[in-house]
């Protein structure tokens, strides 16, 4: 509860920041203090120590494995910010509100990782999408970011009017007239058509959100219509927390009618896999290839939807700090670059090399390449899927879909090693070399050392 | 403590290597480094077996069960010998050229030599998936960036069929591990689940296995990545490639294949003999018209490669020690070979062989070596090669494993013929008759070349004279493989 009352505050005082002082610097500084103080607090909800509390009537319960996924995300948002606060400055004049959007997107968040009734999930994914519809089109004058913002309010309103429909159908279908989550799916040894229904609405808008194929067209357009930094933050926080949602929604209410709705899964996965690799291969802009990429991961996060078992549960967290420490680093060096095309990206490697060699480090690990983080990630996924035993047909698929990833993430790494470009002026100082540095190296530590992240919450479980 | 040091000699000369901003120093750094390494692994030759300093077991990842656990037995101190060997070798044979960012080559060609000595020494499976896949990784900076002119295609081509093979081979082991009973990567609870999974199951996790281990051998049909990359890669990478990397295959499927699911490997195996065979002589056909050195060397490693995965699926242990030594000798022969290509190449920067001629009269020296090394690769009797395709041939002939033995045996040794054919057309083409205009003003080679080439011709003749010592090595482990592989249903 700490860190959802502090976010919504702070994203108040952002926007009364920006009254009061006009120095962009100074407002960067308050929106990291701000997360600081987040991160701070969550790891104080995460030791019991409940100093903000309101009563939900149990609405909102928050257990371990959510308030640890709000600590990859603070943190990971901290990393976004220091890595890319400056270009945040740079989209537009109203600063202070992009940052007070972010920390509303942060609140909305911490609900839906920790909803315990429907009307809730509800909430925290309308709070996450609203502040996102406008960043989205934060860049006024641009008329590709307008027509982002716009086609991504639509769909998104229209994927949300589905949930709305299935959250009233399962209500409906329940005995008790409940939303709470864990009630719904009790006792259904047959199945009612409205529940089914019901179910199938939720699915659908849910895999809307998580832009999974065939509902993910809206993706590569919002994505690249975006201005760069906040796709940065788009695709890789917020889709994970969306997805820590999604598992927790079907974890506690569906868990037990797993194998009625699997193969439903199975067929997105398959096709999101497909659709994202496949189209990622054509593009040309680096941006847009990003785009379909996390389309692509989105495929391989939903192992943890078809399984949920602890596994994937486990997997879900590493899965999501791999990918989203690896995607802000390069959206970091993107939003840097001049030319965002694969061929911008010839020669970087003389010139730079320090943005080369760790853009090569966050490409290998979104290829899931061992001694990265994202190997361990999709490691995870491929065990949770072959624990469970069936779907082996789906796992080879989706090996077979990896290795095409590698042809996309390589032809950035060909370009800066193996071309040769013309010496590019990138404004780039030391304190963002070291930083991706550190990154980088902390994606190299997980992809040794998994436990680090894993150990330290089944402690904190027990 | 050996095994670590293995590793971790070329891994820490590797990363340093990168920092040595000088070339010159980068080269003879990465020399000294690989010097220390062989000299390790000759020591760990003489340290008697069985005994702790061989084997190594630390904790990694505990809650996958999963140990960093790396121990030498016969089977990997013979390529761990070949591995340490190669590197001084091809150093120093390499000597002179000249290579852009030396330093990041010689680092980078140790990361490979630490990623090729954590395959062979790996007693857990993931941890084998590790290395397999770093051994990997430093190649395909290699080859890309100092390669041919068409060396980023050849390359990725290669990098995504053994990527594909890796990924197929982890879904492989994956499922093995679900299926130990400690839920453990270790090659014990692997080998503990020998006759335990069901038949139905062996079938098809056979191919998961095999795909990943044909495609970096090759054997037909994966094997399309194999001349192109040899092609456009740096001379010194072909050798690692071809001297080292594809052993990672057979390697494979020794220690982590026929012994673990020996049911469907002796279900499979004709199949996988016949693939083999086709293979081999495909390769050799195609070998005997090529008019360019290295995609002759490298069609003719593709059939050699075959003949000793066939001996593997032939299930005896003669054959099977064959196998072994010829790993080895392989290794020496193919890199003797990749040498001679090279000096030829930096000489008349031309590598087709109807451009050559008559080099025998300017370079003897060269043209005696050569034929020395040829022959071996020939297996004429006396060179190192003859003992081990003497051992595989009656090794598959006796195969009780499969009722084709007869056929395979003669099938297998016209690639031999075939070999012959190309090998001899070559010296005969390149070093002998006359002199053109472009041989003429050929000169001898350096001293360090002749060097080189003089130990590469020791270690064929004394293998091929006295090749007991290495038998001794092999013969436990050939032994513990044996008793774990199904002969009969």
């Amino acid at each position: 509860m700490n860190a959802l009352i502090i976010s919504a505050v702070w994203g108040i005082v952002m926007m009364f920041s920006g009254i009061f002082t006009k120095n962009k610097s100074t407002v960067r500084s308050i929106a990291i203090a701000g997360i600081l103080i987040l991160i701070v607090a969550n790891s104080l909800d995460l030791q019991g120590g409940y100093h903000i509390n309101i009563d939900t009537k149990n609405q909102l319960d928050f257990g371990t494995f959510g308030l640890l996924f709000n600590s990859i995300a603070f943190i990971c948002t901290l990393i976004y910010f220091l890595l890319s606060g400056k270009d945040i400055e740079n989209v537009g004049v109203n600063v202070a509100e992009y940052f007070a959007l972010i920390f509303f997107v942060l609140c909305g968040v911490s609900i839906a990782t920790s909803f315990n009734t429907l009307l809730m999930l509800f909430l925290g994914i309308e709070i996450i999408s609203i502040p996102l519809y406008i960043l989205t089109g934060s860049n006024k004058r641009n008329l590709k970011s307008t027509e982002a913002s716009l086609k991504y309010f639509l769909m998104g309103a229209f994927s949300t009017g589905i949930m709305l429909l299935g959250i009233a159908f399962l209500y409906g279908a329940s005995t008790t007239g409940t939303f709470f989550i864990e009630e719904i799916g009790i006792g259904k040894s047959s199945l009612s058509p409205l529940f089914i229904v019901g179910l199938l609405l939720l699915l659908i808008s849910m895999s809307f959100k998580v832009s999974a194929a065939p509902f993910h067209f809206w993706t590569p357009d919002v994505y690249d219509g975006a201005p760069t930094v906040f796709t940065s933050f788009m695709a890789t926080i917020v889709k994970s927390a969306l997805f820590i949602a999604f598992i927790r929604l079907f974890h506690n209410s569906f868990g037990e009618i797993q194998p009625k709705w699997q193969i439903f899964v199975a067929i997105i996965i398959a096709a999101t896999l497909f659709i994202g690799n496949l189209t990622a291969v054509f593009q040309q802009s680096v941006k847009r290839m990003l785009a379909y990429s996390s389309i692509a991961q989105a495929g391989f996060m939903l192992f943890a939807i078809l399984t949920i078992n602890p596994v994937a549960q486990d997997g879900i967290l590493l899965y999501a700090t791999a990918y989203s420490l690896a995607t802000i680093g390069i959206f970091a060096i993107l939003v840097k670059m001049k030319d965002r095309s694969f061929e911008g990206f010839n020669g970087l490697a003389k010139h730079h090399p320090v943005l080369a060699a760790t853009n090569t480090i966050f490409l290998l690990s979104l290829s899931g390449i061992p001694l990265t983080a994202g190997f361990f990630a999709k490691y995870y996924m491929l065990m949770a899927a072959l624990k469970m035993g069936q779907f082996l047909w789906l796992v080879v698929f989706a090996v077979l879909c990896a290795a095409v990833s590698i042809y996309y993430y390589f032809r950035v790494i060909q370009a800066m090693y193996f071309k040769d470009g013309e010496p590019q002026e990138l404004q780039v100082s030391s304190s963002f070399k070291i930083l991706l540095i550190i990154v980088a190296a902390i994606i190299i530590l997980l992809g040794i050392f998994p436990q680090l992240l894993l150990d330290k919450m089944n402690i904190l479980y027990m | 403590m050996i095994p670590v040091l293995l590793i971790v000699i070329p891994l820490i000369g590797g990363l340093t290597g990168f920092f040595i901003k000088n070339g010159k120093s980068a080269r003879d750094w990465s020399l000294i480094a690989s010097l220390v390494t062989l000299v390790v692994s000759v020591v760990g030759l003489t340290v008697e077996k069985n005994s702790a300093s061989l084997q190594f077991d630390g904790e990694w990842l505990p809650a996958l069960g999963s140990s960093f656990a790396v121990g030498l037995d016969g089977l990997g101190q013979i390529l761990t010998l070949l591995t340490a060997l190669s590197f001084p070798i091809i150093f120093i044979a390499t000597y002179r050229d000249e290579y852009k960012n030396a330093n990041n080559f010689y680092a980078l060609m140790l990361l490979s030599q630490a990623g090729l000595m954590g395959v062979f020494l790996a007693n857990d499976a993931l941890l084998f998936y590790f290395f397999w896949e770093l051994a990997l990784i430093p190649v395909y900076f290699l080859c890309s960036q100092w390669g041919g002119e068409k060396r980023i295609q050849a390359t990725f081509k290669f990098f995504v069929y053994t990527f594909v093979g890796s990924l197929l081979m982890l879904v492989g082991i994956i499922y093995l591990y679900l299926h130990t009973a400690d839920h453990s990567f270790s090659i014990k609870s692997f080998y503990d689940l020998n006759g335990r999974i069901p038949v139905a199951d062996q079938t098809w996790l056979f191919w998961l296995l095999f795909i990943a281990f044909a495609i970096k051998m090759p054997i037909f049909p994966f094997h399309t990545w194999q001349p192109d990359t040899y092609e456009q890669s740096p001379t010194a990478t072909t050798m690692v490639l071809s001297g080292i990397m594809v052993k990672m295959g057979l390697f494979g499927i020794l220690r982590w294949l026929a012994p673990v699911l020996s049911t469907g490997t002796w279900v499979w195996g004709d199949t996988a003999s016949a693939l083999c065979i086709i293979g081999m002589i495909y390769a050799s056909l195609i070998a005997i018209k090529q008019d360019d050195l290295k995609r002759l060397v490298a069609y003719s490693s593709i059939a050699h490669m075959g003949l000793m995965c066939l001996a593997i699926f032939g299930t005896t242990q003669t054959g099977l020690q064959g196998v072994m030594i010829q790993m080895f000798n392989h290794g020496i022969n193919i890199i003797g070979l990749w040498i001679v290509v090279d000096l030829i190449e930096r000489q008349f920067h031309t590598r087709k062989i109807s451009e050559l001629g008559g080099l025998a009269q300017k370079s003897p020296a060269l043209a005696i070596l050569l034929v020395i090394v040829a022959l071996a690769n020939v297996a004429l009797p006396l060179t190192n090669a003859f003992v081990g395709e003497f051992l595989m041939f009656s090794g598959v002939f006796s195969s009780a494993a499969t009722k084709y033995n007869v056929v395979f045996t003669v099938a297998a040794s016209i690639s031999i013929i075939l070999s012959a054919v190309y090998t001899l057309n070559m010296i005969q083409k390149v070093f002998f008759g006359n002199t053109n205009a472009l041989t003429e003003k050929a000169k001898d080679i350096y001293l360090n070349e002749k060097i080189i080439l003089v130990v590469i011709v020791i270690a064929i003749i004394i293998v091929g004279v006295y090749p007991k010592p290495m038998l001794d090595i092999t013969r436990e482990s050939v032994d513990a493989i044996l008793s774990k592989m199904n002969l009969k249903q």
